[in-house]
């Protein structure tokens, strides 16, 4: 048995909030709300949910970017949130992210090769002489060549700067990557490019991934393991493989079949589902995906599910839902 | 035979830049039927959207200049057209929609004031009839109790509820085109759903042409009938949907469809690509644009540029050696 690299337990995080109109009541919105995972050294987990659904903020939250209200987030059998600033500084060394924005994460006046050796600088690796070496190392790593180095980053397209920023992540030999929406910004035709490095790295360099997206079909071909989130749970969560192939919960069916097949489909049937998502603010009340639901029967509206846990060829999946779908 | 509503021939706009005059939509020519929806793919920079808005003459003017071409609507050149006949136009017979539904409302201003503006302007109604209007008009768009909505100001509406907004403003004149530009980009897959749905419902309600102008070749497949591919400015493939996603003839609308990825029973350890880069529009290789990332690249596509030619299918290709329509 592996032991997990990252061990999530219960995290909380919250924002107050203003009231509406009047009311000065402080109110919280549950970004994260009681969310556990496990993660295995090598494995990459796929977070998938709409806009709001705080994906970005759980990310955000393991890396401590955002100080999470309460849980645990396990790094190699350390709570990385009891850690002091010194502590987690060394920690960081091996976590790392890849943002979104390839235009927002790089500053524009630094040359490629100083944002590449930032980290090696923060952490006082190497010689000088060493760490130029390394970041050579890194641009063709991430396959770029090494005269690109003195460049700036409005020299570049969105795909390459894409790539520098994987570079920047990985100059530490970090064992943890959240990459939040890292190919969103791209063009498909340079988007599979990106994902297929993201990859190709991964199995070279054994990596752990927490990949952020909204693209259903970019989260199966990157991921081990799936994670679907609903206002701030994770609603369901099983082995890529048995969540595309049957998925539990009726909130990943609708999502899987709301993505537009690139191939003209006859008569296909989508799922679509009515209203948008509610305000997390003001979750609805019982499990908070029953307006919405297709299959939502009184209980829904009362009880909030419990997670349930199933065995399924060695892997497990869990789902919260009193109606699961079936096979 | 149906006629078409909108012809577009030899459409070329070009821009003042820094670096001197790129063209950035070259020679397009295409034809948009009445109760068609058509759409017009590519990556960004390739000119689509400066295609949609020089059909509206909203390319901005300077840096912007529509240097060579005809725009038929139902036969009248609008490029003929001086301001204020194009004003007649814009809103009443040609309509559009945008990808930011945020930055496409005024915040400041209650739906209803912007929503009555197009119908008083246009239909010359009344404040009172006008308003009628646009309650109807939000309820055909999917918006639940209109007449208390439509006194609200954008920022208290959902993505998808703005962006339905925009549909029922753009809609209220009865256009015969309407050109949505990336309508559900910024939107979630569900909503997005919900909003493509919508506007093929309409688009039957109303028997209007449409263009949808994305990235998204998804989104093309589920909701269009024929697709115009568009690299660096000009036409490389125009086909209807079947046969382009069925067999492409242009190596370019071959290898998008590959790599955008895909839900797949099996998954797929690589995914295939297009090697490197969209060239910048500036410096323009000679000859095929695509010939520098072409897998089918023979001599003499560095040297002569093709052009759309018709082929097979209803279809036209823009290759020197397209791929062979393959049959089931």
């Amino acid at each position: 048995m592996t032991k997990p690299l990252l061990e999530v337990r219960n995290l909380v995080k919250h924002f107050p909030v203003r009231g509406g109109g009047f009311s000065f009541m402080r109110q919280q919105l549950k970004a994260v709300d009681d969310v556990s995972f496990t993660l295995l050294p090598g494995q990459t987990l796929g977070l998938v949910g709409e806009s709001g659904c705080g994906k970005s903020t759980l990310g955000r939250a393991l890396l401590r970017l955002q100080e999470p209200n309460s849980g645990q987030v396990f790094f190699e059998g350390r709570d990385i949130l009891q850690m002091n600033r010194a502590e987690l500084k060394a920690q960081r060394r091996d976590m790392q992210m890849i943002f979104q924005d390839p235009f927002a994460s790089l500053s524009p006046r630094r040359t490629v090769a100083q944002t590449i050796r930032e980290p090696l600088d923060v952490h006082g690796i190497g010689t000088s002489l060493e760490r130029r070496k390394r970041v050579e190392e890194l641009i063709e790593l991430v396959g770029l060549r090494a005269a690109v180095l003195n460049r700036y980053p409005h020299e570049f397209s969105g795909g390459q700067r894409q790539r520098i920023g994987i570079a920047r992540a990985l100059a530490l030999n970090p064992k943890f990557i959240v990459a939040d929406e890292p190919v969103s910004a791209l063009d498909v035709s340079v988007q599979s490019q990106v994902l297929n490095l993201i990859k190709d790295l991964q199995l070279q360099l054994g990596v752990s991934f927490v990949f952020i997206s909204h693209d259903l079909a970019v989260i199966q071909h990157i991921s081990d393991v799936v994670a679907v989130m609903y206002l701030g749970r994770i609603v369901e969560q099983a082995a890529v493989s048995s969540l595309y192939a049957s998925p539990k919960h009726p909130y990943t069916q609708a999502l899987l079949s709301a993505v537009p097949a690139p191939y003209p489909a006859a008569g296909a049937k989508r799922i679509i589902l009515a209203g948008d998502v509610p305000s997390p603010i003001s979750p609805p009340s019982g499990c908070a995906f029953h307006p919405r639901c297709p299959a939502a029967q009184a209980k829904c509206q009362t009880t909030e599910p419990q997670q349930t846990t199933l065995q399924s060829g060695g892997h497990q999946r869990h789902f919260t839902c009193h109606y699961p779908l079936g096979n | 035979m149906t006629r078409p509503v909108l012809e577009v021939r030899d459409l070329a706009v070009e821009f003042d830049t820094e670096n001197g005059r790129v063209r950035a939509v070259n020679n397009v020519s295409f034809s948009v039927n009445a109760g068609e929806v058509v759409g017009l793919v590519g990556e960004s920079g390739c000119g689509k959207t400066v295609t949609g808005l020089s059909l509206l003459g909203l390319v901005p003017s300077p840096p912007g200049e529509v240097v060579n071409g005809k725009i038929l609507l139902d036969g009248h050149d609008l490029l003929k057209l001086n301001e204020a006949g194009m004003r007649k136009i814009r809103g009443s017979e040609v309509s559009m929609i945008f990808q930011e539904p945020m930055t496409a409302l005024n915040p400041v201003l209650t739906l209803g004031y912007q929503m009555t503006e197009v119908l008083r302007l246009h239909k010359s109604l009344s404040k009172r009839q006008a308003r009628n209007a646009a309650i109807e008009m939000l309820g055909i768009v999917g918006i639940p109790v209109p007449s208390k909505r439509i006194d609200e100001y954008p920022h208290e509406m959902s993505g998808g509820m703005r962006q339905r907004v925009m549909i029922a403003m753009a809609l209220s004149c009865g256009p015969k085109l309407l050109i949505a530009d990336e309508p559900t980009t910024a939107l979630d897959v569900t909503t997005q759903a919900q909003v493509l749905d919508e506007i093929v419902r309409l688009q039957h309600q109303f028997e209007m042409a449409v263009i949808l102008i994305t990235h998204d070749l998804g989104v093309v497949a589920q909701t269009c009938q024929r697709a115009l591919v568009m690299y660096c400015g000009e036409l490389v493939e125009a086909a209807p949907i079947e046969p382009l996603f069925a067999s492409p003839r242009h190596p370019y609308t071959q290898g998008l469809i590959r790599s955008i990825p895909r839900i797949r029973e099996h998954k797929i350890d690589r995914l295939p690509v297009i090697e490197g880069m969209v060239p910048d529009i500036a410096a323009l290789p000679d000859g095929c644009h695509f010939a520098d990332r072409c897998n089918r690249v023979q001599a003499d596509c560095h040297e002569r540029s093709p052009v759309l030619t018709p082929s097979a299918e209803a279809g036209a290709v823009a290759c020197w050696h397209p791929l062979e329509p393959q049959h089931d």
